[in-house]
C-alpha cells in the first residue's frame, strides 16, 4: 500500500509532457469539477505506462478517476499530479483509496499554495518591481526583473511539486511540512510588509514628478521642501488605506477606487 | 483605427489567457501587460506608468479558485492602449485610461464567470466519455476551454477598445481638470489601495507592522535625500 523505498525514475519525455500540460491545468476550470479535468489531462502521459497501454482497461479506469472533482492551488497541483501518477502506476492501492487520497490532498495543497504564492510570492515580486520603478528603472528593467524573479519561484515550485509527488507517492503529505513551505509564507509576509513601506513612497514620488510638485506650489512652502506633496498624499493615502483595512471583507479597495476615479473623471468633464 | 484595435485585442487575448488558463506566468499582471501594450502603441514608458497605477489597484486581487475577481490582464492592455493612444493632456488621458481599464477589469470578471459556467456545461455534456476514461474527451475539454478563454479576451479587448478609444478622446478633449491635482488624487487612491492590500495580506505575520514602519522610514529617508 505504500510507495517503494527506491522510486522508479519518471522518464524524461513523460515528465516533460506532464510539466507542459500542468501549465494548462486550469484551462477547463469550472464550478462542478474545478481542476478535475486538468488533473486528468496532466496525469495522462504517465498513465500510458499502465498494463494494456493507452486505451487499455487500467488506463481508462485510472483516467476516469483522475478527472473527478479536484481543487488545489494550480502550482501546487503539481504535487498531486506527481503523487497520483505514482500511486496509479504502483497499482497497489484500491480505487476507492485513490479517490480518498485525491480528496485528502485538496485542502493542504490549496491553503499552502494560496498563502505561499498568492498572498506571499506574488505581492513580494510585484513590490520589488514597484521599488525598481520608484528607484528610476525603465520599462525593460522593471518588467524583466518582475518576470524573471516571479517565474523562478513559479516554475521552480511546479518542478519541485512534480518531482516530490512522484518520489513520495501516497506519503507526499509529509513533504508539505518542509521548513520552506511551513515557515516560508511567514518570512515572505514580513518581506512584503517591509517592501510595501519602502516601495510605495518612492513609486508615488516618481509618478508625481517634479512638475506636479511645482504646479501645486508646495515646493517652497514647507520645511519638507519639494517632497511635501508626496508626504501629504501619503498621509491622505494612509487614512484611506486604514478605512479600507477596517472595511476588509465588506468592501473591496478596487471598487472604492473605481468610484473615486469615476467621480474625478465626471468632475473633470463637467466643471 | 481598426488595425490598431485588432492588434491590441490580440495582445489582450494572449495576456488574458495567462490570467488563469495558460501558463499563469504573470505576463498578465498590469505592470507587464500595460507596458507591453504601451510598447505596441509606441511608448513602453507610458505603458509602464499606466501599469504601475493599475498594479497598485490590482494588488489586493487574489486569483483564488472559485472567487469572482476583476480580470486585470485584458484590462491592463486596454488601459495601456488608451493611455498611449492619447491626443491631448497626458494626465486627463491617464485618468480616463484608468477608468476604462477598471471598468474593463470589472466586465472581465463577469466574462470569466460566464466562461467557467460554460466549461461546466461542456464538462457535464462530456461526463459519459470522461467516466469511460476517454482521453480525447479530456484533451477536447482542455483545448475547448483554452480556445474559449482566448476568444473571451479578444472580444473583451476589442469591444472595450472600440467603445473606449473614441470616448476617451472625447472626454480628454472636454476635460478641464487641474492636471497636477488629478494626478495627485490618482496617486493617493492607488497607494491607499496597494498599502491596504499589503497590510491585509501580511499584517498577521510576526512583527509585520514593524517591518512596514521600518520600510516606510527608509523609503521616506531616501525620498528626502533625493
Amino acid at each position: 500500500m505504500t510507495a517503494p523505498a527506491t522510486p522508479r525514475a519518471l522518464p524524461m519525455g513523460t515528465a516533460t509532457r506532464m510539466f507542459l500540460r500542468m501549465l494548462a491545468v486550469q484551462s477547463s476550470w469550472n464550478y462542478e469539477t474545478m481542476l478535475g479535468t486538468g488533473i486528468g489531462f496532466s496525469v495522462e502521459p504517465a498513465l500510458r505506462a499502465l498494463q494494456g497501454g493507452r486505451g487499455g482497461e487500467q488506463y481508462r479506469a485510472a483516467l476516469a478517476r483522475e478527472t473527478h472533482y479536484f481543487n488545489a492551488h494550480p502550482y501546487l497541483a503539481a504535487v498531486a499530479v506527481g503523487a497520483l501518477a505514482r500511486v496509479e502506476l504502483d497499482g497497489t492501492m484500491p480505487p476507492a483509496q485513490i479517490e480518498r487520497f485525491r480528496i485528502a490532498l485538496c485542502g493542504p495543497l490549496g491553503s499552502v499554495g494560496d498563502r505561499l504564492v498568492w498572498a506571499g510570492w506574488l505581492p513580494f515580486t510585484v513590490l520589488i518591481a514597484l521599488l525598481a520603478y520608484g528607484l528610476g528603472a525603465g520599462p525593460v528593467v522593471v518588467v524583466t526583473l518582475f518576470l524573471v524573479l516571479y517565474n523562478v519561484g513559479h516554475f521552480g515550485l511546479r518542478a519541485w511539486g512534480l518531482h516530490t509527488g512522484w518520489t513520495h507517492g501516497m506519503r507526499v503529505a509529509g513533504s508539505l511540512a518542509t521548513p520552506a513551505l511551513r515557515r516560508g509564507p511567514e518570512y515572505v509576509a514580513r518581506a512584503v510588509m517591509g517592501l510595501c513601506g519602502l516601495a510605495l513612497p518612492l513609486a508615488a514620488a516618481r509618478i508625481l514628478g517634479q512638475r506636479a510638485v511645482i504646479a501645486l506650489h508646495f515646493d517652497r512652502a514647507t520645511v519638507l521642501g519639494a517632497h511635501a506633496l508626496v508626504f501629504l498624499l501619503l498621509a491622505i493615502a494612509a487614512l484611506l488605506g486604514l478605512a479600507l483595512v477596517r472595511l476588509h471583507g465588506r468592501l473591496d479597495g478596487w471598487r472604492v477606487a473605481l468610484v473615486i476615479v469615476a467621480l474625478l473623471a465626471l468632475h473633470s468633464v463637467v466643471t | 483605427m481598426l488595425t490598431t484595435i485588432l492588434a491590441f485585442a490580440l495582445l489582450a487575448a494572449l495576456l488574458g489567457l495567462d490570467v488563469v488558463s495558460f501558463p499563469q506566468a504573470m505576463v498578465s499582471r498590469p505592470i507587464v501587460a500595460s507596458t507591453l501594450a504601451g510598447a505596441l502603441g509606441g511608448s513602453a514608458s507610458d505603458g509602464l506608468l499606466a501599469g504601475v497605477f493599475l498594479e497598485m489597484m490590482a494588488l489586493e486581487t487574489l486569483p483564488v479558485g472559485a472567487s469572482r475577481y476583476p480580470e486585470w490582464g485584458t484590462a491592463s492592455v486596454v488601459g495601456g492602449a488608451l493611455y498611449v493612444s492619447r491626443r491631448g493632456d497626458a494626465t486627463s488621458a491617464l485618468l480616463f485610461a484608468m477608468l476604462g481599464a477598471m471598468l474593463t477589469a470589472w466586465a472581465g470578471g463577469w466574462s470569466m464567470y460566464a466562461l467557467r459556467r460554460l466549461n461546466g456545461r461542456w464538462t457535464k455534456r462530456a461526463l459519459t466519455s470522461l467516466e469511460a476514461g476517454n482521453s480525447r474527451a479530456v484533451t477536447g475539454l482542455q483545448m475547448r476551454g483554452l480556445a474559449a478563454d482566448l476568444l473571451r479576451g479578444f472580444l473583451l479587448g476589442f469591444i472595450a477598445l472600440a467603445l473606449l478609444l473614441p470616448l476617451t478622446a472625447l472626454a480628454v478633449a472636454h476635460g478641464h481638470g487641474d492636471s497636477a491635482r488629478i494626478r495627485a488624487v490618482l496617486v493617493a487612491v492607488a497607494v491607499a489601495v496597494a498599502g491596504s492590500a499589503a497590510w491585509k495580506l501580511s499584517h498577521g505575520s510576526k512583527h509585520g507592522p514593524w517591518f512596514f514602519l521600518g520600510g516606510l522610514a527608509v523609503g521616506c529617508a531616501m525620498l528626502l535625500q533625493s
